[in-house]
């Protein structure tokens, strides 16, 4: 596994704050996919290891949880996630994917083929009274109107054609 | 900014410009008193407070949280006692926890450290959801400060009292916001919850030991019980309703947003507060506790236990308000529909919420949420069949009570309140309209 050294250390940092080893699963495959965009069948084993587990059982916490994703879901380098539950729907919300979609050439639920974006439904993002809402990597977009979705593009391209290192 | 209906107690600093997420911030407001109190009061009695002060958790099930902490935390079994706090804040409608956590992270540091005291507690977890990842920033930060500062680590402002607080990641499963859910996702396995009896968290909660698992709202509140009291604060709000809540309109109104307030009627809250419907249109149905909660009608005459009847206008916007219309005020997500929206489409929207969320755990919600989506959706799209209410009805009466845990009454209690209250409605549109939705854009579910 080659791991950047600021991720190893807060790897390590984070297991003796659990009182079991196991619990701290979540957070090491969170930093692990922050790094390498997805968690591979190496990682699994390494994590095992790491924290005296059995790899199917850090596979099973792989499968579980949608926000971890394996090498054939690896996300793009823009990660947009519109929210399609009630109030944002009620809100557009499918016009704004739709909107989306057209503009980047991607089906919802897929990546641009270039790997640049990857454009998502999201359930419930709970930011219901500011709704459509659209979260892009980790920034939130509040009161996306479909009409006026320019701001918002210019935002995920720039974030496209921006260096590896500034997005990560 | 805050309407003058509000009275904002939790939020009394949230948007205010002069204040910031800075510990030096909250410290110039008064911050951390209350915890300096706290410390020299006997941990038994900050229980007694909370109880006298009737403080009722702001997740969703109401349960008193005096009552917890006093009577059900199991202290004979010599186990360490753990706190959690639930902020996997996920059920559609509900973004309360979002601005505490966000606006103002010391209060809810600042109550848990107190929430810990009283329970004897020396490790906390604040469980964020994934996709809050500015908060878990924030509140990481937070805690990094209060424990420069001395509110947290080893010997708390000369108390001889210890605790950490581990900010714990989620990673996109609604289902983590069912406590025991939580605490299997904590031990680092799936999120699936635990059978009660005898899983009481309260009793067998995280690595087998009592654990305290409180909402966001719930344990900012308790910064305020200790700064006035349990006694003032029971004052406050309407017996069995004590406090302020944090109410989170969205859907169809002119002003949508969170509105800190005490018990008021519907009518002042939707027209008073939020502006009403938006132009040209009419408030048609509110789900007034998040997406699980049953949907109430606007021209419905609702009957108390009394036989006393009243109007959609007239009900009382706090726990036992909502539960005398029949629903439940849950974690305060309010979701507004007018006569734009469809019903049907609303419902699947809903569905397909669900049926995404299932854990998989149980196999009445796991299958049934599914086909109630796929049900919904094809009668949405022009497949509808002469038996799919009826069949909604009846998977519903087979999911609801037949799981682990109470989500598989999120998927039936929509289903019976819209159908039951809207089926007519329903049986028109499908009739008129066999080769598609509606509009299409305006669709609430997907094509």
């Amino acid at each position: 596994m080659n791991l950047s050294p600021a991720t190893i250390d807060r790897i390590e940092n984070t297991i003796p704050k659990y009182p079991d080893k196991r619990s701290a699963v979540m957070m090491l495959l969170h930093y692990i996919q922050d790094e390498q965009g997805y968690i591979s069948n190496q990682a699994i084993e390494w994590v095992a290891e790491k924290l005296d587990m059995q790899p199917i059982n850090v596979l099973s916490v792989v499968t579980f949880f949608p926000y971890y994703r394996q090498e054939d879901q690896k996300i793009g380098k823009v990660h947009v996630r519109v929210c399609r539950t009630l109030s944002c729907a009620m809100r557009g919300a499918y016009k704004v994917g739709d909107e989306l979609s057209k503009k980047f050439g991607c089906k919802v639920g897929h990546s641009t083929e270039d790997g640049n974006v990857t454009l998502e439904y999201a359930e419930c993002l709970a930011a219901c009274g500011t709704g459509p809402v659209v979260l892009v990597d980790e920034d939130l977009y509040e009161n996306i109107e479909a009409n006026k979705l320019s701001g918002l593009i210019d935002e995920i391209e720039r974030r496209v054609s921006a260096p590896e290192e500034a997005t990560a | 900014m805050a309407h003058p209906k509000e009275n904002r107690i939790l939020l009394k600093h949230a948007d205010e410009d002069y204040f910031s997420t800075d510990i030096d911030c909250y410290l110039k407001y008064d911050g951390y008193e209350a915890l300096k109190k706290a410390l020299t009061m006997k941990p038994e009695d900050i229980r007694l407070q909370v109880k006298a002060s009737g403080l009722r958790g702001r997740g969703g099930a109401g349960f008193p949280c005096g009552v917890k902490w006093h009577d059900l935390v199991d202290r004979k079994s010599g186990k360490p006692i753990y706190l959690i706090c639930n902020a996997d804040e996920s059920e559609p409608g509900t973004f309360k926890d979002r601005q505490l956590i966000h606006k103002d992270p010391h209060q809810l540091i600042e109550g848990t450290i107190i929430s810990s005291f009283a329970n004897d507690v020396n490790l906390a977890f604040i469980y964020i959801r994934e996709e809050m990842p500015l908060g878990a920033k924030i509140l990481q930060k937070a805690v990094d400060e209060a424990h420069e500062k001395g509110f947290l680590g080893k010997n708390i402002q000369g108390s001889g009292y210890d605790l950490e607080i581990v900010v714990h990641r989620g990673a996109g499963a609604y289902i983590c916001g069912e406590e025991t859910g939580l605490i299997e996702s904590l031990e680092g396995k799936r999120a699936y919850p635990r059978i009660k009896p005898p899983f009481f968290p309260a009793a067998k909660g995280v690595y087998q030991c009592p654990t305290v698992v409180n909402n966001v709202e719930t344990l900012c509140n308790v910064v305020h019980i200790i700064n006035m009291g349990g006694e003032e604060f029971a004052k406050i709000g309407r017996p069995n309703n004590t406090g302020t809540r944090i109410w989170c309109v969205s859907g169809m109104v002119q002003n949508p947003g969170y509105y800190e307030i005490e018990p008021m009627t519907m009518k002042e809250l939707l027209y008073d507060v939020c502006g009403g419907p938006l132009p040209g249109r009419k408030l048609k149905a509110v789900v007034p506790g998040g997406g699980s909660m049953k949907i109430l009608d606007t021209e419905e005459t609702y009957k108390d236990r009394d036989g006393n009847e009243f109007s959609f206008d007239d009900i009382i916007v706090d726990y036992d308000g909502i539960m005398a219309a029949g629903s439940m005020s849950g974690s305060s997500g309010m979701m507004v529909m007018d006569d734009s929206i469809d019903i049907l489409e609303a419902l699947g929207n809903l569905l397909a919420f669900y049926a995404h969320e299932s854990c998989g755990q149980c196999t009445p919600c796991r299958e049934g949420s599914l086909w109630t989506k796929k049900i919904t959706a094809r009668m949405c799209t022009g497949g509808a069949r002469d038996e799919d209410l009826d069949l909604l009805m009846d998977l519903a009466k087979n999911i609801g009570g037949r799981t682990v845990c109470p989500m598989g009454y999120s998927t039936t209690w929509p289903i019976e309140s819209y159908v039951g209250k809207f089926r007519e409605e329903m049986e028109a549109k499908v009739k008129s309209n066999s080769c598609g939705m509606t509009n299409f854009d305006e669709r609430l579910i997907e094509k």
